[in-house]
């Protein structure tokens, strides 16, 4: 029709357009590790299925950190949830049965979400303050409950599903992760729900004149983001057969940069959920690849922050429209 | 209420406004109606109780006293839902559309249609192609050239937005549709766009109550005037009847209704 031409949506446009960005990056960044590892395993089926099996808990918390980020909230509390919920369930799972224990866990988790998601609404505050001070909060009444000590976990079942089992080749972190990654990308993009979230995100006032709940729905944003953590807390207990209060304490900058770099806007209203999931594989691939050719963690964290600069600059011509 | 005389054709009547913020009386008795495909201005100088009439009208805040009739019935609007649910729509100055979001996804922003799938429908699953089939008709009816349904609403021009935001009045069956200053965020051109829908959704049948600065715009698209001061409706004049300076001095009160 006759207005298209005023439009900015060329085929050259959508091609560069920052959701794909996630993508070409993984690609280039797996071309360019082959080529320079190529005397390593890097390239192999095993490699691969190790790397998601590390990126399996970041990918869980990234997918629940675009629900934050939807409404235009941020959780900085997920490292510190992880820990908290981890220890949680670890202390339970040798003492009553293991649903009961991942269950409670989970509750922990989504209890911090809900806590984060009433505060930040009824102070009216930026939710990076209060999830800065439950963070602080948390990591240390995870520190307090366990005396710093590590808690193992022994039961069988409860680790071979939470993350060290494997049907064949494939881990069972792989199942969990096409989890995570359906159901984010259904309940965004194909429910009311989803819906509901990004109309909050990207104009609160518009969606409160329709009559849509704007509190309710920031509150569950967090609650999704804290329960996502609580189980990506599982997950690493699952993997390490046991919990430490430093579980995830690294992990908010890789959370993030993975989200961020997805195409999920840190402003509201533009999230990706496969983005998420995408760009926490990158993440790991780099994590990955870094290790391969010798660099240690101090360097890794630098190519983190740097990803979580470049999805920032990438993003933010796009949010300022 | 006593008897009082019945007229089928009045979309919208309201009689004895009063409201109060604090000690500031900022409706004192304000009366008026709509007929049914009317466009009537609603004048006044800043701090006049535009706003205010407005918002007991869409129920954003219930007047303290007085009555809104809406089809020869005394209705009770105590939130912008109740005002929704008795075919009143409110079309916002400042483009109160979700950027991100599509043209479809905007018109049918909470009220969307699900599935017909029970168990998908119990999940709130989204019917797209229904949205997007019925936004078609929704803006062919307004004779609206929106480029795309999948188009990003950011990607429009403001009149273009405040196209769909009209037709989103419209779509859920409106008898009664107010635009505060709908025009205000938009250039000359696509302010000109939206005039002719205006008067193409009251050629429709649709009374519409249009709150405007913009004098020209008032004496081309409405029917009737009414011009707020100080809290009172200080005339009700048919646009017909009145020149624009004539309008301009009963809102400043440099001159009084005849």
């Amino acid at each position: 029709m006759t207005l298209l031409s005023e439009t900015r949506s060329t085929v050259f446009h959508r091609i560069l357009n920052r959701e794909y960005f996630v993508y070409y990056a993984l690609i280039l960044v797996i071309v360019f590790f082959a080529i320079v590892l190529a005397d390593t395993a890097f390239l192999s089926t095993p490699n691969f299925m190790n790397i998601i099996r590390q990126t399996t808990p970041i990918t869980v918390m990234a997918v629940g950190m675009t629900f934050a980020l939807a409404v235009g909230h941020i959780d900085l509390s997920v490292g510190s949830v992880v820990a908290l919920s981890a220890l949680v369930c670890s202390l339970l799972v040798d003492v009553v049965p293991w649903p009961f224990a991942v269950f409670a866990g989970l509750c922990a988790g989504m209890l911090v979400g809900l806590i984060n998601g009433v505060l930040t609404e009824w102070l009216k505050v930026s939710s990076l303050l209060i999830t800065l001070g439950s963070m602080g909060v948390i990591s240390g009444v995870a520190r307090v409950i366990t005396n710093l000590e590590s808690i193992p976990v022994t039961n069988d079942t409860f680790t071979f599903v939470f993350g060290s089992g494997s049907l064949g080749p494939i881990s069972v972190m792989f199942i969990w992760t096409l989890l995570a990654l359906v159901l984010g990308w259904v309940f965004l993009s194909k429910t009311r729900f989803g819906s509901h979230l990004l109309a909050v995100g990207g104009n609160p006032t518009a969606s409160r004149a329709l009559g849509i709940n704007v509190v309710k729905v920031k509150i569950t944003a967090m609650v999704i983001a804290g329960g996502a953590a609580a189980m990506a807390g599982m997950l690493y207990a699952g993997r390490l057969h046991g919990a430490r209060y430093s579980l995830g304490e690294a992990d908010l900058l890789t959370v993030i940069a993975a989200v961020a770099i997805g195409g999920t806007s840190l402003f509201g209203g533009r999230a990706s959920v496969a983005g998420a999931v995408v760009g926490s594989w990158l993440m790991g691939v780099i994590n990955n690849g870094l290790i391969l050719w010798g660099f240690s963690t101090n360097e890794q964290i630098i190519a983190r922050g740097l990803i979580l600069i470049v999805a920032v600059a990438i993003g933010v011509k796009e949010d300022r429209k | 209420m006593t008897a009082e005389y019945h007229v089928p054709d009045t979309a919208l009547e309201v009689r004895e406004i009063h409201k109060s913020f604090g000690g500031v009386q900022a409706l004192k008795g304000v009366s008026f109606s709509i007929l049914k495909g009317e466009v009537v201005g609603l004048l006044g100088d800043n701090g006049a109780g535009k706003s205010t009439l407005v918002r007991c009208i869409s129920g954003v805040h219930p007047q303290d006293s007085g009555e809104i009739i809406i089809n020869g019935q005394e209705v009770d609007i105590k939130s912008p839902q109740d005002a929704r649910d008795q075919g009143i729509e409110t079309v916002f100055q400042d483009l109160a559309v979700i950027p991100n979001f599509d043209v479809s996804k905007n018109l049918f922003l909470n009220r969307e249609i699900l599935s017909s799938n029970p168990v998908l429908k119990f999940f709130g699953w989204l019917d797209h192609k229904e949205m997007n089939r019925q936004s078609e008709i929704a803006l062919k009816r307004l004779n609206s050239r929106i480029p795309s349904f999948s188009e990003e609403i950011k990607n429009l021009s403001g009149g273009q937005r405040q196209a769909v935001s009209i037709a989103r009045a419209v779509n859920w069956g409106a008898d009664i549709v107010i635009m505060d200053e709908p025009t205000a965020a938009l250039g000359v051109e696509q302010a000109a766009q939206v005039n002719n829908l205006i008067k193409l959704i009251s050629s429709q049948g649709i009374a519409v109550l249009l709150i405007s600065h913009n004098i020209q715009h008032v004496m081309e698209v409405c029917h009737r005037a009414v011009v707020l001061r100080h809290g009172r409706a200080a005339a009700n004049v048919r646009i017909d009847d009145i020149t624009p300076d004539d309008l301009v001095g009963l809102i400043t009160g440099a001159k009084r209704a005849a």
